[in-house]
């Protein structure tokens, strides 16, 4: 059984409640900070701490705080991303449905270390009843003197508001977020400038994911180096992964990052295996942009180590043989699943998610499922599949934003490591569309999964 | 149509823009537009975004540029009630194609298409965040998860018993 920091109390009964929070031990983090620690020092236990960002890229939150510029006179911001979007992704929400006062509690010490006196947190418009949620827990929070003016008696003053969007992958894209928190199109901008100098109204401006900013909680509490001896090298700590597609057990899992993907998959503790005796084909297991990978090559690394849930081993051969811990979004395909068609699905995602700005990413991502569909469809050539890859390669960093490169991983990881699968819908097209191609090479190198 | 908040909705616009710094009113314009649209029939016209600009002092054309934007505004009336089903990758693994289709089958609608009675929409979207509770579909303010056909029937016969109670 793995440590849990941040899900070890979400099903106490009536949890969401502040009395409830509180009575577990909820706020002590704040007490701690705000009596006992300067903003910097909070900072240096973040340092310590090793947490890197929970949204997808992986990058150290105590540096990235750090950058953080502090001219005399101008507000700074945390706004939290809570714009949960990747395809697979299912966590923030989780998180934020069952334990708020976690989120809200990991915001005031963050708000406290960054300087923050305004702090936001933009969440995807769909999760309509979560905004209820949350704001819910705020007003809870200022009514027992958590937020609102010097709290604590300390001389510090916090508060949180909650912004809703309205239906944008982009706007998880930082700077696309804080141009729709100004009320704007989610057009990303470009940088630098950076957030950290110039952010939100012009401000600077720390944005990081929900995960990351509930993660103070137990850092504040246990001390950054006892959080950072959880896990194995620089994956510190526990990771939310949210868990879907052919599994037994779909739904949101706690790790401590010193589980390998096979007991993750198979273990009754976790994802439980594959349902309908079925056989383990797929998975992409960082959201629906990092490198699929077929089943021999995701419980094995090339070298033939056994490949853990860490950022290091998940990334383990380059996207030649790797993928990427990402979000944590874990999407399993078992024998029976097609994966052109799955492809073609996250290209029409892409495509539709494109913001414009960038002619690559809007022009590629369309041409790239419509390819995708003549393929999956029976009218593919196999000039197509060459196209296909050419196109991806002429948007991966050629954009303004992440976004391109997100669109093009998933559709070269799938020729790189499927590309039979994709001549075999070209050379039996009639046949393509009765059935799927099954497991065919990939089962050849699969272990044994423990039961 | 009267496209005119009521007192109480104009206190809740002037609690969003007093969210943001004095001058940042604009940053309310998301906010208010979702209000606008529960408000005013499900859509938004091009009226009632010329009324969000006013009560915002922006100009249209910046309530124009972001409501086309957003998946989540709609630009054209749609019926009554909205079924809008996820059908990204893992709600596809999981057999969301095989949702749109019994809706079809049910009330003879495809994607993008509302009953003649106006009482429904179809409309697919992408990703929704309910990937491990998939398939799903989202109907106003909340998801409906885990999918069956069954599930299908029950939720449009609710949906039409609220018309009768109405």
């Amino acid at each position: 059984m793995g440590r849990k920091l941040l899900l070890e109390k979400a099903h106490v009964e009536n949890i969401r409640s502040y009395d409830v929070y509180r009575k577990e031990g909820g706020y002590r983090s704040v007490e701690k900070a705000l009596k006992t620690l300067s903003p910097d020092q909070v900072t240096e236990e973040v340092k310590k701490s090793g947490l890197r960002g929970r949204g997808g890229a992986g990058f150290p939150t105590g540096m990235k705080w750090s950058f953080l510029a502090k001219p005399e006179g101008v507000p700074r911001y945390l706004v939290v991303n809570a714009d949960e979007s990747e395809p697979g992704t299912f966590k923030d929400r989780y998180l934020m449905e069952f334990i708020p006062h976690l989120l809200i509690e990991g915001m005031i010490v963050s708000s406290y270390a960054l300087g923050s006196n305004n702090s936001y947190i933009y969440i995807r418009g769909e999760y309509a009843w979560i905004t209820h949620i949350l704001e819910q827990a705020i007003e809870e929070a200022r009514q027992n003197g958590w937020l609102g003016k010097n709290i604590l008696g300390t001389g510090f003053d916090c508060d949180i508001f909650v912004q809703r969007g309205a239906g944008a992958y982009i706007c998880g894209e930082e700077t696309a977020l804080l141009e729709s928190l100004e009320g704007k199109r989610g057009n990303p901008r470009i940088k630098p400038p950076f957030p950290a100098v110039k952010g939100l109204w012009g401000c600077p401006t720390v944005v990081n994911n929900v995960e990351t900013i509930a993660a103070l909680v137990p850092i504040i509490n246990e001390g950054g180096e006892e959080y950072a001896k959880i896990g194995i090298g620089k994956s510190t700590g526990t990771k939310l992964i949210s868990a879907c597609g052919n599994i037994n057990k779909p739904g949101v899992y706690e790790i401590d990052m010193t589980i390998s993907v096979e007991e993750f998959i198979y273990s009754d503790e976790y994802c439980g295996g594959i349902p309908k005796g079925r056989k383990l084909k797929a998975c992409i297991p960082g959201g629906s942009s990092v490198p699929i990978l077929p089943a021999n090559l995701l419980l094995k690394t090339a070298k033939g180590e056994t490949r853990m849930m860490t950022y290091e081993s998940l990334a383990d051969g380059g996207f030649a043989t790797g993928s990427m811990m990402g979000s944590g979004g874990f999407i399993v395909m078992d024998d029976s699943q097609c994966v052109v068609r799955h492809t073609y699905t996250l290209a029409r995602f892409y495509r539709h998610e494109s913001c414009g700005q960038c002619s690559p990413c809007r022009e590629g991502t369309g041409w790239m499922e419509k390819i995708l569909w003549n393929i999956e469809t029976g009218k593919g050539k196999m000039s197509d599949i060459d196209l296909l890859w050419d196109i991806q390669r002429k948007i991966e960093g050629n954009t303004i934003c992440p976004l391109g490169d997100a669109a093009a991983w998933p559709v070269a990881a799938a020729i790189r490591h499927f590309r039979d699968e994709f001549e075999w819908h070209v050379t039996n097209p009639q046949e393509a569309q009765q059935r799927n191609y099954g497991l065919a090479h990939y089962a050849d190198a699969l272990a044994v999964p423990v039961a | 149509m009267n496209s005119q908040f009521s007192e109480a909705q104009l206190q809740e616009v002037k609690r969003l823009t007093s969210r943001y710094p004095e001058g940042r009113q604009k940053s309310a314009l998301i906010p208010v537009l979702h209000l606008a649209q529960n408000t005013f029939g499900g859509w938004l016209s091009k009226e009632v975004m010329d009324y969000v600009a006013g009560l915002l002092s922006i100009k249209p054309i910046e309530v124009y540029e972001v409501a086309s934007f957003y998946t989540m505004f709609n630009l054209q009336p749609v019926g009554k009630h909205l079924l809008e089903v996820c059908q990204t990758g893992p709600c596809m693994l999981n057999g969301s194609e095989s949702i749109i289709d019994y809706i079809y089958e049910k009330l003879g609608i495809r994607p993008g298409e509302t009953t003649a009675d106006g009482l429904f929409t179809l409309k697919t979207v992408e990703c929704l965040g309910a990937c491990g509770y998939a398939p799903m579909l989202q109907l106003g303010e909340h998801y409906r998860e885990h999918l069956t056909k069954e599930k299908i029937d029950a939720l449009i016969e609710s949906c039409k018993s609220n018309r009768a109670n109405a």
